[in-house]
């Protein structure tokens, strides 16, 4: 017993202070993206042709990304020969509506408001199921990394409930393969009403990678409404974590 | 085997097609069986489809004493024999040639489909099912044991904790359990079927997403593939720093794995402080190119981000920082008589059931089999400096928990060294087109074990098939045969010695 208290005093207090301390993010972190068509190469076209989703659509000084199919890998922002395209150290991604997420030239798309009176009723305690439906296993471990004392989740009111009958809301990761369709669906059923359902990452939002693929349902609001989205791929835990914080009042 | 028959080849080697000899079945059968008799092991086993309808059966096998691999090749049209009943290694392989082509390997003991989808042949199915029959996940036959006190117990696809699917069927008796199976497929995405015909640029994302705790490793295998098929060396700078993030990818979760083997035994102190020092690990991969899990830093023809010498100082001095707690959290582990005697003797898979199984990685390596392709294979970084192969010979949970310790501190060691001599010059070079008609078998260490791809071109150049062997492909296996007459409450613990990965089985 003796070594376990020599340990955890070796160890430390680890838990981050976010959302009120600063947000330690590394220097090549690539967050929210910005768009500024002015400087554009009439018909460049460079950056729309080197993403691998198809998120940057119009042209010139109407370009947009659409931050629900961006994998945040910058091939964009390489190709460009105008740095028209940049990514922002900027962690805070999450929307409400699906459009919120598209970012248009050259204003930015609004931060997601907190605590909307329709989900009052889980802003001091939200229990979420989560189901991969067809995920990576990325967007699974930063949220799972939420629950350790880095984080510390639950002192926000916040935890990952092991039932759905147990649970508030459904967190959803994954392009929702057709093998998992069914299972989503009963998944979401089981959870009592009222729900909130939250799609992690760009999988879960658009297909991601997968985007159109016969095996998949280009993301989860094919199958179930979503009421939040976290862009990503995967999204920081923080941004996920920020996300949540839209829901909950309670912080520590 | 006579040398007439097939190809040997080397990792990370393109050879062309018109290389590779053809044989009849009994020719292929009979090499395949005395070659694996003789300690061969099958790497990958595969369907590719021919323009005249064929199937093209390729089999790689490895033969670890020589360091080369050595591939195999037949045409069918139909049913096969099947290699299962002499090779058990074979079963999942040839379960997946029968559910992709609709070619049944007769006499397979086993035979049910491992991702419920529909044959790529349209209108050929190995099991006869109509075009207008919905395939549904894990809707098969299972294995059944009958007895008034025999009772089944199913979990999944949707689990407790934030993982992904899987269907797990017990025959138990008690808290016995008399046989595990295993059923997958839910989160099949088409990722092989979607590489042919690029590279695009969703190749990249593609294998990094295949599975996504082994983003390094399998875009790691990807771009030694194309890069393979293009003729491109890669600058001796870009391979330290991909191997550099290899070993950090193995570092990340082999922590995080001795941490959640803590947790499912109850011992809280381990699993909390190793749950915070694989976020260090990540957040060391994020100092490298701004992901945690490594996206976006190794591309073809190098990598994408460099490490100059004050991140490397950075990179050592956090390292340091790390490896000393994650010292303290593990050592804890192996003085607590209460967290021993549950690894101890759980799970254990022997030395004999590893090797007909064909198991690779840390599962192999914790049965006492040598099996690293750092040692075996080497590729890349590997060539030039050698980290020592990690084994136990108990294979229990234990063993598989001890190798992980071990790896860590022989990878951390390894990124030490590295990080103080990166070679100079540049870190990337560009690829050019792929030759046309040309083949590659590509594997690379990863933290669960050998990841292979082989890619072909076509005429053209452009990729004609893409197979991917993830390591839980030959894993999930023994993780079936280490339940057997455990308590069916160790099956956490025992799937957590394991972790092995459902996307990167699924494909």
């Amino acid at each position: 017993m003796l070594r376990e208290f020599v340990e955890r005093i070796k160890q430390g207090y680890r838990t981050i202070p976010y959302p009120k301390g600063e947000a330690v993010l590394p220097d090549r972190f690539r967050g929210k993206p910005k768009i500024d068509g002015s400087a554009c190469v009439p018909d460049c076209r460079a950056c729309i042709a080197a993403c691998p989703t198809g998120a940057i659509g119009g042209a010139d000084k109407a370009l947009t990304l659409d931050m629900g199919r961006c994998l945040f890998c910058a091939d964009c922002a390489a190709a460009c020969p105008e740095k028209t395209l940049q990514f922002t150290r900027e962690h805070r991604l999450a929307a409400w509506a699906r459009e919120d997420l598209i970012l248009r030239n050259p204003q930015s798309a609004p931060q997601a408001p907190r605590d909307p009176t329709r989900l009052s009723l889980f802003r001091r305690s939200l229990k979420l199921r989560q189901v991969s439906a067809g995920g990576c296993n990325a967007c699974e471990a930063d949220i799972n990394v939420l629950s350790t004392i880095a984080f510390d989740l639950g002192r926000f009111g916040i935890q990952i409930v092991a039932s759905p009958r147990h649970a508030d809301g459904l967190l959803i990761t994954g392009p929702v393969t057709e093998n998992m369709k069914l299972a989503l669906e009963k998944t979401y059923h089981a959870l009592p009403p009222p729900r909130v359902v939250i799609a992690v990452g760009a999988c879960a939002i658009s297909g991601g990678p997968y985007i159109d693929h016969p095996e998949a349902h280009n993301g989860a609001a094919a199958i179930v409404p979503v009421d939040l989205f976290i862009p990503g791929c995967p999204p920081h835990p923080l941004t996920i974590l920020d996300g949540l914080l839209r829901i909950t009042t309670l912080e520590a | 085997m006579s040398s007439a028959s097939v190809l040997r080849i080397h990792n990370g080697e393109a050879y062309p097609c018109g290389a590779m000899p053809q044989v009849g079945m009994a020719e292929f059968r009979a090499h395949a069986l005395a070659a694996i008799a003789a300690g061969a092991r099958i790497v990958a086993f595969f369907g590719v489809p021919r323009s005249d309808e064929a199937i093209r059966l390729l089999l790689v096998l490895a033969q670890a004493e020589t360091g080369m691999l050595s591939l195999l090749a037949t045409d069918l049209r139909d049913d096969y024999p099947a290699l299962t009943p002499h090779c058990p290694q074979a079963h999942w392989f040839e379960r997946e040639i029968a559910e992709q082509w609709g070619v049944r390997p007769i006499d397979h003991p086993w035979l049910k489909p491992i991702r419920f989808h529909r044959s790529y042949r349209p209108g050929r199915d190995a099991w006869g099912r109509a075009a207008a029959n919905e395939i549904l996940p894990c809707v098969t036959e299972f294995f059944r044991v009958e007895g008034v006190e025999v009772h089944e117990v199913a979990v999944g696809p949707v689990h407790a904790g934030v993982i992904e699917p899987g269907h797990f069927r017990f025959q138990c008796h008690g808290e016995r359990v008399f046989h595990l199976e295993i059923s997958l497929g839910y989160q099949h995405r088409g990722v092989e079927r979607a590489m042919v015909g690029g590279p695009t640029s969703r190749s990249v994302p593609y294998m990094e997403t295949l599975a996504g705790d082994t983003t390094i490793g399998h875009v790691t295998a990807y771009c030694q593939a194309l890069e393979a098929l293009a003729g491109c060396r890669v600058p001796a700078r870009a391979e330290v720093l991909r191997g550099i993030a290899l070993e950090m990818e193995r570092l990340a979760n082999h922590t995080g794995d001795l941490g959640a083997l803590a947790g499912d035994v109850g011992y809280l102190p381990t699993a909390s402080f190793c749950g915070r020092l694989r976020g260090d690990f990540l957040n060391m991969s994020a100092l490298l190119c701004g992901s945690r899990f490594g996206r976006g830093l190794v591309r073809p023809g190098g990598a994408a981000f460099d490490l100059e010498p004050a991140r490397a100082a950075e990179l050592g001095d956090r390292l340091d920082r790390t490896l000393k707690d994650v010292a303290g959290a593990v050592n804890l582990l192996w003085e607590s008589p209460s967290v021993l005697a549950r690894f101890e003797e759980t799970g254990a898979v022997s030395r004999e059931v590893a090797e007909a199984l064909g198991l690779v990685g840390v599962a192999a390596r914790a049965s006492g089999l040598e099996r690293d392709v750092r040692f075996d294979f080497p590729a890349g970084i590997s060539r030039l400096s050698q980290i020592p192969v990690s084994s136990w010979q108990s294979g229990d949970v234990f063993a598989r928990a001890w190798v992980r310790w071990l790896e860590i501190q022989r990878s951390a060691e390894f990124i030490r060294d590295q990080a103080q001599a990166l070679p100079d010059g540049p870190i990337r070079t560009t690829v050019g087109p792929l030759f046309p008609d040309q083949l590659v078998v590509s594997l690379v260490e990863g933290w669960r074990g050998e990841i292979c791809h082989v890619a072909l071109t076509d005429g053209d150049g452009r990729l004609a098939h893409y197979k991917v062997v993830d390591p839980s492909f030959h894993n999930w296996m023994g993780l079936a045969m280490a339940l057997r007459n455990q308590e069916i409450s160790d099956f956490p613990l025992c799937n957590k010695s394991f972790n092995l990965s459902y996307c990167g089985h699924d494909l």
